[in-house]
């Protein structure tokens, strides 16, 4: 047992995804991440943005995404769609201002890909930034995984 | 400790609004404002609805959930609401309670949907106490296996609503407008509408269930009783819900062609 937890350790290491076995919910190291759970990869000025491990695993079983139309203006910390779970939309928000540059079509048809790759094919809208100054609003990788313990142990 | 008539110290306000007969799309249109446009915490009871309507959850298709063709036919209003959950029949007989809460003001509930259904729970846990075998089951309020109660939530950054449209009285035709539901919680075992749902007024009078249902929110908020021109002031004109009525073309495209049919001389 020691030794496969050691395995999985290093193999999380390499893969750049710390675990924390509270919730088993995963953070990715490079990413930077919002308090309403929503975590963004930056690519110059290309932003790509989803909701985190933690909060699909809070939410449940994600049967519809909705979301919004290429073109739109996105403000930082504004909701720009919704994700159905159990009876509730859910909100999701931009942790960026910019403009909508593409959507993931693929949630339409496949919407559980938010619960089971919430980091890669999960992904729900590209934005093309217009102020990469906001980005130093959000957390890194360690503050975001402390910020969700802190917020599972008030409950 | 000092309590003052209807105040509670310590406990976070709640403003109560009782609605009688207020249209459903009308009740929508206020509780989604509420939800997006106040900061305060509201609780709606709305006693019955004026005319029949039939009302889906944010991402119901017509095609899947309704008896399209019974509902053009009787002209049944189809509303598409703000919250997630799934399709009802509601009317004079339904009575809806609302919540509408800051998530800071509800302590040890996470604005997520299962923490805030089984807060929700122990709420009514305390309106039906020695009533009925009442349970929470599967996000539905039943009595045994038998649902009197479908709810339905929408959760935003800081505040979330959580809306219950009960089952007081219904009239069994109005159950033939809705399909079985491909979705369906394991507890129904198939069983069609009549057999899965049951009439609150068989268990306790309406007056009742409406002044426990105050009494069981009462002991989590301050409760004010405010009239629906209290709605107004913190929100302002300037709002557009997501919750509508879809039109006839919608539902006839739902419908899909139909087979023109031809008469026979004889």
């Amino acid at each position: 047992m020691a030794s496969r937890l050691l395995w999985a350790s290093r193999a999380a290491s390499y893969l750049r995804i710390s675990v924390f076995h509270r919730g088993f919910s995963s953070v990715i190291k490079d990413l930077k991440y919002a308090d309403s759970h929503e975590w963004v990869k930056v690519d110059g000025n290309s932003a790509t943005i989803g909701i985190t491990d933690h909060a699909q695993d809070h939410l449940g079983d994600v049967v519809y995404v909705e979301l919004p139309e290429v073109g739109v203006t996105v403000k930082q910390d504004a909701s720009f769609g919704a994700v159905e779970s159990v009876k509730a939309t859910s909100d999701v928000n931009s942790p960026v201002s910019g403009k909508v540059v593409e959507v993931n079509e693929e949630l339409s048809s496949s919407p559980a890909l938010v619960n089971s790759s919430p980091y890669e094919d999960g992904w729900i809208i590209k934005v093309e930034m217009d102020n990469a100054g906001e980005l130093k609003k959000l957390m890194d990788a360690d503050q975001y995984t402390k910020f969700c313990e802190e917020e599972d142990s008030k409950h | 400790m000092i309590q003052q008539q209807g105040k509670k110290v310590g406990l976070p306000l709640m403003n109560l609004v009782r609605l009688n007969r207020t249209p459903i799309l009308k009740q929508l249109h206020l509780e989604e404002k509420l939800l997006r446009k106040s900061s305060t915490n509201w609780c709606i009871i709305n006693d019955g609805t004026d005319t029949p309507a039939i009302v889906m959850g944010i991402s119901g298709k017509p095609s899947e959930l309704l008896e399209i063709g019974s509902v053009l036919r009787d002209q049944v209003p189809v509303i598409k609401r703000f919250t997630g959950g799934g399709t009802v029949v509601v009317d004079k007989g339904t009575v809806f309670v609302t919540l509408i809460c800051n998530k800071d003001d509800v302590p040890g509930v996470q604005p997520y949907p299962r923490s805030i259904m089984s807060w929700s729970g122990l709420l009514y846990n305390q309106v039906f106490k020695g009533i009925a075998d009442f349970q929470l089951r599967e996000n539905d309020y039943v009595f045994g296996n038998r649902k009197f109660g479908g709810n339905a939530q929408s959760i935003t950054k800081n505040r979330w609503i959580h809306h219950t449209s009960f089952l007081w009285d219904y009239a069994e035709g109005n159950m033939a407008f809705l399909k079985q539901p491909a979705r369906a919680p394991e507890y129904r075992m198939e069983r069609g509408h009549t057999e899965f749902i049951c009439r609150m007024n068989e268990y306790l009078p309406r007056t009742d269930f409406i002044e426990k249902t105050t009494e069981a929110v009462e002991t989590y908020f301050s409760v004010k009783n405010v009239n629906l021109e209290a709605t107004e002031e913190p929100c302002g004109a300037e709002f557009v819900p997501s919750t509508r009525l879809l039109s006839k073309q919608e539902l006839e495209e739902a419908l899909g062609p139909q087979p023109e049919i031809i008469g026979v001389s004889v």
